[in-house]
């Protein structure tokens, strides 16, 4: 069973948010990194990008495909993820542990179209 | 998830491994290891994968040798002498119906291996052309498949007691009895690594699978499969191959005999501005993948037909399929994300293995 972990806001693409005041820190679920498999190259998008919640804000590379990964919130990127660059396996090992890119928040009233924990495991189980 | 299952199915499913549909065959993608770690460990150790969703094609009859020798484009003399031979085999126009392995069976009759997403393809072609005689018969359902690849292969084996097969020089091929089973058992893989390839009835397969795990075989996926075999740069139909591709624009000159008749000789050897392959090293980001576009000195000149992370580099390569007149030392680009990303060309193949 892939962990969900609690006091985080998930997507219905499986990324995950951590709010520090309003930064959002941005990755993927373990069961997002799991049904990936092996990682083998991060984009983490570049600092200073605006985005549109939807929008594309980094790729991740698997051996067999590429993946977008989206921002579940509008905002500015404060900060990429760049040691991932040079370990994309990080990802695999501590999905929680491992931001990809953070964003500071334009509009706090987004965060409560996210699921919590348990609303984010029953939805992974409804997928399949 | 819908499919057939393999005789190994159950023990996947016990093994860990992640199902996917492969032309209609439920088969795992990799195991909890993962593709990176299950390629390495095939380089360095030994790895068993099911390839049970392989097709199986009987050619019988007296004139079975002189119809194969016909139909595919490598000379297939060597089967006398008790070895497989790889070849592709072609249309009239000379692009490829499919690759495969050529097999010594019993009383002169001839076993071919296809690729299990052309298999009724092949065998319908293979039919068609059979002159008056000769009988062709799918008999897919009644082989599983194994492969031990990997520099261990030859201590499992001896652990199997089957030591006599490690006397089997490269392509080597005979009957032998494994499992209380008559199998075939050939010198042959598509990894880049030494191995075996074990064609048994599908009822021992479970038993020999168990067997090769507890004798230090540890289970590989089709995710490693391909990763491996492109390194080697050993083509998949469909990729490097197909049926607009010649085996010549492949980089398939060495199975190619023009020497002998074979169908689509001609077309093939007469096709005027015909492609070719290279390998590209990725220097830029992302990955290369199937069908990008390749780029050099500014001009479409083709696009890519395999490309990957290569576990055993740790480089992003590419196989491509360009115009003839590409030049060697051209400044290559390939259209990733809609950004032509720098790349250069390699030799290939990008993994050889020290024998």
């Amino acid at each position: 069973m892939s962990k969900v972990l609690e006091g985080l806001y998930y997507s219905n693409e499986h990324e995950w948010v951590r709010l520090e005041g309003d930064v959002g820190y941005i990755g993927i679920s373990d069961h997002a990194q799991e049904a990936l498999g092996d990682i083998v190259y991060v984009d983490p998008g570049a600092e200073g990008a605006v985005l549109a919640k939807g929008d594309t804000a980094a790729v991740l590379e698997s051996v067999k495909a590429a993946s977008d990964v989206y921002t579940p919130v509008s905002g500015t990127v404060t900060a990429v993820n760049s040691e991932l660059i040079n370990a994309p396996e990080r990802i695999n090992q501590d999905a929680y542990g491992n931001y990809i890119f953070a964003v500071k928040l334009s509009d706090l009233s987004e965060l409560s179209g996210l699921m919590d924990a348990s609303a984010y495991e029953a939805f992974c189980q409804g997928e399949h | 998830m819908e499919g057939k299952k393999t005789p190994l199915y159950e023990e996947h499913i016990k093994a860990g491994g992640k199902m996917v549909d492969f032309c209609s065959w439920l088969l795992p993608i990799q195991y909890p290891a993962g593709i990176v770690k299950e390629h390495i460990h095939t380089r360095t150790a030994v790895s068993l994968f099911d390839v049970s969703h392989m097709g199986e094609i009987l050619v019988e009859g007296p004139g079975a040798y002189d119809f194969v020798q016909y139909l595919v484009t490598n000379d297939i003399s060597k089967i006398k002498d008790g070895r497989a031979v790889y070849s592709p085999f072609c249309y009239e126009n000379g692009t490829c119906v499919d690759d495969l392995l050529v097999y010594p069976y019993l009383n002169g009759n001839i076993l071919l291996v296809v690729n299990a997403a052309n298999v009724e393809k092949d065998y319908a072609w293979i039919s068609k052309n059979a002159p008056e005689g000769v009988s062709v018969k799918n008999v897919s359902d009644q082989w599983a498949q194994l492969a031990l690849q990997g520099p261990e292969a030859a201590k499992v084996m001896t652990a199997c007691g089957m030591d006599e097969v490690n006397r089997l020089g490269f392509f080597g091929a005979g009957f032998y009895t494994f499992c209380g089973a008559s199998c075939i058992i050939s010198k042959t893989g598509y990894t880049g690594e030494r191995g075996f390839e074990i064609y048994l009835p599908p009822e021992k397969a479970a038993e020999a699978w168990r067997l090769l795990l507890k004798k230090g075989a540890v289970p590989a996926g089709l995710g490693a499969r391909d990763t491996l075999r492109f390194e080697a740069c050993l083509p998949l139909y469909g990729h490097e191959i197909s049926e607009e591709i010649t085996p010549l624009e492949a980089g398939l000159q060495y199975f190619v005999k023009p020497e002998k008749n074979f169908i689509g000789r001609d077309a093939m050897l007469g096709k005027p501005n015909a492609r070719k392959q290279i390998g590209l090293e990725f220097l830029g980001r992302g990955i290369p993948r199937a069908g990008f576009e390749v780029y050099v000195n500014g001009e479409r000149a083709g696009y890519v037909t395999t490309g990957s992370p290569s576990p055993s580099t740790g480089k992003a390569l590419a196989l491509a399929i360009v115009e003839g007149d590409s030049p060697k030392d051209g400044d290559y680009t390939i259209m990733v994300r809609g950004k032509l990303e720098p790349a250069k060309i390699v030799s290939t193949p990008f993994y050889k293995k020290n024998k």
